[in-house]
């Protein structure tokens, strides 16, 4: 379900097409033809747009209000979904907690290596594709289960990584199973996919004006001045884009913390990710209602953080116009 | 266009080898972990890190290939013949509509464009409980409809806009001359548009099925009979239960579920990389 939710590149230059001028005259009976045409070959996307999607949210909406347990009628119960989230339930308290912790160790880390990796990779060496690949190899597999079960052997108590610590003389805890540390794996997950974003990125320092460096190095400005001065204010729209793509993807990560947990978000609710409680409600309980309003809740929180980044961005964003 | 850059020799870059080489042996060591760890006896999997097996031992594979009341080769299909229509259904709906929204003129075109855009920013979550309530009565809950269905509907609009934007690239002039030697629409569309558009429509098969191929949630909701599962619900249920106690046969099956995404990538990588750096899609 991944595919339903990525923010894009595209999405920030595209252009809606402007109605071009009608002909006139004598092509009416042609004009007709193609606009039938139009709708036609829109008809796909007609349907699922209503229903499937449009048709979904306002019934997810009217949901949200009712009690629903998929056995006879909704009952509706007004705000008392939303009131029980907001005021009695202690794991949705438990889930926000550990899901923003989630995305405010994950984005920046991985963010940060990703740049780092770039700016190296950019520094015109050999072997340039092969590094890349490889790198990018984590990203392409990362969202398996494959990897989740893989990810929960490494960092097992008698797993991959206490194994390498003991050559070192330490004794590792058992990380997925220590709701201290069980978090940990996750971030560490997401934070190993840095693949995408380096590319993005990669792809950015590709841009980057030449005359304008050797200007700088002419004026005496040391590497680490023209970073700082050069490099990272014209990336500001790349790592912009970046941030807002991993935050929003971050918020509904649900695989591995289904898989690592074994779908319960233990220890003690260290890894129910706000996702993972909603799938919980409606399918484990047969909430419907209640996980409706769950879902409209996390749209605000997505809508609100976006907002906020786009607010912002004036602040540190600079597009050069 | 990615591959230039001012290239250094490399003795004067002998520093970001090492720091590169050490990095991407650190990121790929599990990787190479669970491979090695798929040919070598239980019990070492639990004794040692090293990416050599002491003891080759391949009965892993054919252990965890029989290690569920259904054998894998049916997950394996099951999945196939999801990812394929999938990525048929979704190659077809979306460029169907990027066609009309991009060479075609009729009245409400940008209205329904702005809501293409419109529709990237619902997440899944929101029309989840009501999809399934839907697909519960017209009771196609545990077979592969759910998952194939929507597909043939554009409901991936990433993809709309990803052709779009390729579309729009093509010469006008095509249309026109098609236009006055008399071609519907239709043949423009089939015969026109989408051989010349082969790059693109190849990247947004190839991410549709790696996204349908690895894809845990659907699959996860809509299908409860063994018989139906997907790879990915297979190993999720093997690590339910056999995996418990061989790993071995577990890491066996992870490697095949991951082959056809690696083979994928070493015949277009090209085609994968320009994707995420041109359009940022995800993964």
């Amino acid at each position: 379900m991944r595919q339903h939710h990525r923010a894009r590149l595209t999405v920030l230059d595209v252009s809606v097409p402007s109605i071009a001028t009608a002909p006139q005259q004598t092509r009416v009976r042609r004009r007709r033809r193609p606009s039938l045409a139009g709708y036609l070959f829109l008809l796909p996307w007609l349907a699922g747009f209503f229903g499937l999607t449009i048709g979904p949210a306002l019934a997810s909406l009217y949901l949200s209000f009712t009690n629903y347990d998929l056995i006879g009628a909704p009952q509706f119960v007004g705000l008392a979904n939303y009131v029980r989230i907001m005021t009695a339930d202690s794991k949705v308290a438990d889930s926000v907690h550990v899901t923003l912790l989630y995305v405010a160790m994950s984005v920046p880390l991985k963010l940060g290596f990703a740049l780092a990796i770039a700016m190296i990779l950019n520094k015109g060496i050999m072997g340039l594709p092969i590094y890349r690949a490889l790198f990018y190899l984590p990203s392409l597999l990362g969202a398996s289960v494959a990897i989740a079960t893989l990810w929960r052997r490494v960092f097992a108590g008698d797993g991959l990584l206490n194994h390498v610590l003991l050559q070192f003389g330490v004794v590792g805890p058992s990380w997925v199973s220590d709701p201290n540390t069980a978090l940990y794996t996750l971030v560490a997950l997401s934070v190993w996919q840095f693949g995408s974003p380096m590319i993005i990125f990669l792809a950015g320092l590709r841009q980057l004006p030449k005359d304008l460096y050797e200007a700088a190095s002419l004026d005496g400005a040391t590497p680490r001045q023209q970073f700082w001065r050069i490099t990272l204010p014209i990336l500001t729209p790349v790592i912009f884009f970046n941030m807002v793509v991993q935050t929003i993807d971050a918020f509904k990560a649900f695989t591995p913390a289904f898989i690592i947990s074994g779908g319960s978000g233990g220890p003690i609710n260290s890894t129910l990710f706000y996702t993972l409680y909603l799938y919980q409600e409606a399918f484990g309980y047969l909430r419907m209602g209640y996980a409706s309003a769950l879902a409209w809740l996390l749209v605000l929180a997505i809508v609100a953080v976006t907002a906020i980044a786009f607010v912002t961005e004036r602040l540190w964003v600079h597009y050069d116009d | 266009m990615i591959d230039r850059a001012p290239r250094r020799p490399v003795y004067r870059s002998l520093g970001f080898h090492v720091v590169l080489c050490g990095a991407s042996l650190i990121m790929l060591y599990p990787l190479l972990w669970m491979f090695a760890s798929s040919v070598k006896p239980n019990a070492e999997i639990f004794e040692s890190a090293s990416l050599w097996p002491a003891h080759w031992n391949f009965t892993a594979y054919p252990r965890g290939w029989n290690g569920l009341q259904v054998s894998f080769g049916r997950f394996f299909w099951n999945s196939m013949v999801i990812s394929v229509l999938s990525v048929c259904g979704n190659v077809l709906s979306c460029s169907l509509a990027a066609y009309a929204v991009s060479r075609l003129k009729f009245p409400g075109r940008n209205t329904c464009f702005a809501l293409m855009l419109g529709t990237l920013m619902i997440p899944y979550q929101v029309t989840l409980v009501p999809q399934y309530i839907l697909f519960l009565n017209l009771d196609w809950v545990n077979t592969w409809l759910p998952l194939v269905v929507p597909k043939f509907m554009a409901v991936d609009a990433f993809f709309i806009f990803l052709l779009t934007q390729f579309f729009r690239g093509l010469p006008r002039e095509l249309d026109e001359a098609a236009v006055m030697d008399g071609c519907s629409p239709w043949r423009i569309y089939w015969n026109i548009i989408l051989p010349l558009s082969v790059p693109a429509l190849a990247t947004a098969a190839i991410f549709t099925f790696i996204f349908t191929w690895d894809d845990f949630f659907g699959p996860l909701i809509y299908l409860s009979d063994i018989e139906n599962f997907t790879v990915q619900l297979g190993l999720r249920g093997f690590l339910d239960s056999a995996g418990q106690s061989d790993w071995g046969a577990m890491f066996a099956m992870a490697v095949l579920t991951l082959l056809p995404v690696l083979a994928l990538f070493l015949f277009f990588q090209r085609l994968l990389i320009e994707g995420i750096a041109t359009t940022g899609i995800k993964r």
